[in-house]
């Protein structure tokens, strides 16, 4: 009798891959079908764990390709198609967020981080130049160091 | 019987990660030899138990003791053997408890190969990991047991996530987590010198080499983990910037630049602080990493089952380690800080630059891992994060980082004069441009920025090593002089190398794959690129628990044969979708990648063709860097310390190699 | 000074971190609430010559409910959406979503049938027009045809103790 799990659902590694979405579509022209993989590249696939709609093999996805793929053929642009996705279903399908007051910190964050850094270090290494004394380590650390290569080392 | 036996050694091993978390350092604070000596022998003991039990589970899955619900859930009888045995650390559980046996190994690695660490070193080295490892076995204990019984006892298992049954898989956790892990050994060097309040050159030899280990574990495993997924999902992808995938680069960012900061103090003695804080930082990423994939706060494509037990016991696990240690520092910084002064102009302040890239790139990644949580958090909207934004926010900063790497290695320590620099290094600037740009026009032309300058700076990393290296050369009489070269050095000049073939492999593979989606009847072509792919029908084929549908592509190019592809499409028994099994047919210079789609009208079958150049260089790239890690491990003036210190069990370059492999 | 820095951040990015336990980040809100609902008709699942739509609502509080008969939380809610219907305190509209005609009236016919209508859905045009992404959903209508509320799940005695009963007497006793 082969019992079944259903707990096991709910504990399973939730890794769900599958080739998804190997669908020849007929373009008119080559950018368009570009326009077409670079939008559902971008997009998000709601129902997956974190999937574009290009990668996900869920109904819903398979959907909303067509609906990606049946606006292009229809002449709407990039920002037509984003804009119907946002409006139905929030900005949560944008891989790539949208540049707002809330976003400003994810987006210009990493620019301010390095800037910050890099000036901090030029600081750090103005301050610490032109006192060149020419030692290195400490005396105390250099005989320590010498030692050790010298194998008297550390012999408690 | 077997089960409790694990069990009961878990709990022991729990018992003696106590007495090693605790004696020591009272020993070492108190000054009590007797308590000091603990360290070591506790160590051994607790790697002793938890191979008992790690031998217990994995004894569970192979004999297929379904009354251990972690063998129910992830292995059944059909599954061949070497899957059920990589099953023991394929889910949540399990690889928990490879987590915690790698620690006890990676603690009593630095025991064996102590290479002259004196006693109290060891002790607190020891006891840090002590403590860590008390962390991982409450949590296994009291949330996720790998023991735990099931109640009544199915008579056939669920089956491991076939995704898993590959062996690119079953090799990738045991080695990313030795990376993951062996973060530990610097760290707890690291606290180790704050609680000491020194930090010396000799501390830094110590520590170096066990930092390159496991750096080169973490290398290994993160390009394991996305060569599996090229091959193995299917999308032609190699990269998604999931958050598991964030919660790896994280710690490895980190850590290559703990590894540039800690050159610096060991020849300059300069950065002491900063070296012991990234020292924590690496460390700590790890532990966010586990945090962010078991706890359910973020969605990923790979997360472990989450249970909100779990995610309170990580966070306050996370809490007590990070910010005990992060106390730590603040307190004890001051004692550790100073050493050797340099010019504007000097290796230092480019390895110092290096350091600031690396850090704020890994700061991006987890500013853009978690920016939906805060957004959310503070009731802000929810918001994805995804790849373009990381792209958008990653090349930038490192196309800089692989400059500054070009330049480094050039550059004295100390001072260093400008303008002589620039006199010397125009023409490779120069020559860098020129064959880089040549290099684009034959690889298909295009006026891409992003590839130009990719390519360009790739040569300029080739150039710049050979030039370092050809400076060496001179000086020792000729090409005769390379073995005789420091490892230390050669391993820089390999790793860097490394850089360049990754850059390559990135720039290029991603400019110029071809991708076509085509249904194809059987006898009907296609053509990609410049070659011809046509559809040979399918066939039906059992495999050991699962039924394959196989696909015959033959490629030609100009006429010529190339290859026969097989791809393929597996129902497992255990599984509604079906899986696919892409046909690769590698070249040094391209890939040729068929994934077998859904049956079309008639004989016809969908099917999705790549032609992707150069993509394999990503991840010889990754090797490179990896054996210049090696290399450098195994330098001499490491093996010095151990001939010096001639303690019995430790011993030459390979042992120390030994010492993470094991 | 700076070396607090570090433990600082630690400690608010804890904050987060534990605060994000709390969260569940696979629920995505809809932007269509507070907006007018995106206009359809369709036919009905009892009787294809005959159709429903958005007009049909006109000035009552309407619950439109997204089900489909291979939809497994949707047998865990019905029970509770057939008794509502009995009671009269909401009328309850369906949207039967990518399903067979066939499959969904006996799956009404099983359960019972607690929709003034329901419209059939069979591509998910609809749904995707209303942002439908998981099933059952359930929306709730004002009397000015404005989306006010919208429950991705099954409805459970709790929540629409807790949320949708008293929303809804609110919308219905508003002008």
């Amino acid at each position: 009798m082969k019992r079944t799990l259903p707990a096991l659902l709910l504990l399973s590694f939730s890794l769900v891959a599958i080739a998804a979405g190997v669908e020849p579509r007929a373009f008119d022209r080559p950018e368009q079908e570009a326009r077409y993989r670079a939008l559902i590249a971008e997009l998000r696939c709601l129902v997956c764990q974190n999937q574009n709609l290009a990668e996900s093999d869920a109904e819903l996805a398979r959907d909303l390709r067509d609906q990606t793929y049946e606006m292009i053929r229809a002449g709407r642009s990039d920002d037509e198609i984003v804009e119907f996705m946002v409006g139905r279903y929030g900005d949560f399908v944008l891989y790539r967020p949208p540049v707002t007051v809330t976003t400003a910190l994810l987006w210009f964050g990493p620019a301010v981080l390095v800037t910050l850094g890099a000036v901090l270090a030029l600081l750090y290494v103005r301050r610490r130049a032109g006192r060149t004394t020419g030692a290195t380590l400490s005396e105390d650390e250099e005989k320590k160091a010498r030692a050790l290569l010298s194998g008297k080392a550390v012999d408690p | 019987m077997i089960p409790e036996i694990g069990h009961f050694a878990l709990i022991l091993a729990l018992g003696v990660a106590a007495v090693q978390g605790v004696l020591p350092l009272i020993g070492t604070a108190r000054g009590i030899p007797g308590w000091v000596a603990t360290a070591v022998p506790a160590a051994r003991a607790q790697l002793l138990l938890l191979l008992v039990a790690f031998g217990a589970l994995t004894y569970s899955f192979v004999v297929s003791d379904f009354s251990v619900a972690y063998v129910a859930h992830n292995s059944n009888t059909e599954q061949p053997l070497v899957y059920r045995i990589s099953a023991v650390w394929g889910a949540h559980e399990g690889s928990l408890l490879l987590w915690a046996l790698l620690l006890a190994l990676w603690t009593v690695g630095v025991s064996l190969f102590r290479r002259g660490l004196p006693d109290e070193l060891v002790a607190r080295v020891a006891a840090t990991c002590g403590l860590v490892s008390i962390g991982f076995l409450l949590f296994m204990l009291l949330t996720s047991n790998p023991f735990d019984r099931l109640i009544p006892v199915p008579t056939q298992g669920r089956e491991l996530n076939p995704l898993l049954q590959d062996p690119g898989l079953a090799l990738h956790p045991p080695m990313l987590y030795m990376g993951y892990v062996g973060l530990v050994v610097p760290f707890a060097f690291a606290v180790a010198a704050l609680m000491e309040g020194r930090v010396d050159a000799a501390w830094v030899r110590w520590s170096r080499p066990w930092t390159l280990v496991a750096w080169v574990f973490l290398t290994l495993g993160i390009a394991l983990g996305s060569w599996w997924s090229y091959y193995e999902l299917g999308w032609g992808g190699w990269w998604f910037w999931d958050p598991v995938e964030n919660a790896s680069l994280m710690p490895w960012l980190v850590a290559t630049g703990l590894l540039h900061s800690l050159a610096v103090t060991e020849k300059r003695g300069a950065f002491k602080a900063w070296t012991v804080l990234l020292a924590i930082f690496g460390f700590s990423l790890s532990l966010l990493g586990t945090f962010l994939v078991r706890s359910g706060v973020l969605v990923s494509v790979h997360a472990f089952a989450s249970d909100p037990a779990r995610g309170v016991f990580i966070l306050i696990f996370l809490a007590a380690v990070v910010g005990s240690s992060l106390l730590l520092y603040a307190w004890r910084a001051p004692a550790v800080a100073g050493g050797g002064s340099f010019e504007l102009m000097s290796r230092e302040t480019l390895l110092l630059l290096n350091n600031v890239v690396l850090v704020a790139a890994s700061a991006s990644i987890l500013l853009g891992t978690l920016y939906p949580l805060f957004m959310d958090a503070l009731g802000l909207g929810k918001i994805s994060v995804g790849p373009p934004y990381f792209n958008s926010v990653f090349v930038p900063l490192a196309l800089p980082l692989v400059l500054l790497l070009g330049l480094g290695p050039l550059v004295r320590w100390k001072e260093d004069s400008a303008s002589a620099l620039a006199r010397a290094l125009w023409p490779t600037a120069a020559a860098a441009v020129a064959l880089g740009t040549a290099l684009v026009v034959l690889l298909g032309g295009g006026t891409v920025v992003g590839v130009i300058l990719s390519t360009v700076l790739a040569v300029w990393v080739l150039l710049t090593a050979g030039a370092g290296l050809a400076r060496r050369l001179r000086k020792r009489g000729g090409l005769a002089g390379l073995f005789g070269l420091p490892r230390a050095y050669l391993g820089m000049v390999v790793a860097h190398l490394g850089v360049a073939v990754l850059t390559l492999g990135i720039a290029v593979s991603s400019t110029y794959s071809k991708e076509r989606d085509v249904n194809m009847g059987v006898g009907e072509s296609a053509k990609v690129g410049n070659h011809d792919f046509r559809f040979e029908g399918v066939t039906r084929l059992p495999g050991p628990n699962y039924l394959a549908t196989q696909g015959t592509v033959r490629v030609t190019r100009e006429g010529r044969e190339v290859a026969t592809l097989h791809p393929e499409k597996r129902q497992y028994a255990s599984q509604s979708h079906s899986m696919t099994e892409a046909a690769i047919h590698s070249r040094l210079t391209r890939d040729i990648y068929v994934a077998l789609g859904e049956a079309a009208q008639g004989d016809a079958w969908s099917l999705r063709i790549y032609n992707k150049p150069f993509i394999q260089w990503i991840w010889w790239g990754s090797v490179l860097m990896a054996l210049g890690g090696l290399l450098a491990a195994t330098d001499r003036r490491y093996r010095l310390l151990a001939e010096a210190a001639r303690q019995p069990g430790a011993g030459g370059p390979s042992r120390l190699a030994l010492a993470g492999k094991r | 000074m700076g070396r607090y820095v570090a433990l600082g951040l630690f400690l608010i990015l804890l904050i987060f971190l534990g605060y994000g336990l709390t969260l569940n980040p696979r629920e995505v809100p809809s932007p269509l609430i507070g907006k007018p609902a995106p206009a359809f008709r369709l036919p009905t699942v009892a009787d294809p010559a005959k159709s429903m739509g958005t007009d049909d609502f006109a000035g009552k509080v309407t619950l439109l409910n997204v089900w489909a008969s291979w939809c497994v939380s949707c047998r865990q809610e019905h029970p509770l959406l057939v008794e509502l219907a009995r009671k009269g305190s909401v009328q309850v509209y369906g949207l039967n979503y990518k399903d067979t005609r066939q499959d969904a009236r006996r799956w009404l016919a099983s359960f019972g049938d607690p929709y003034v209508a329901s419209a059939f859905d069979e591509d998910g045009r609809v749904g995707i027009e209303w942002g439908v992404y998981g099933v059952p959903e359930t929306f709730v209508i004002d009397r000015k045809g404005v989306i006010r509320h919208k429950l991705t799940g099954p409805v459970t005695p709790e929540n629409w103790a807790k949320t949708l009963q008293p929303l809804i007497q609110r919308l219905q006793t508003a002008d």
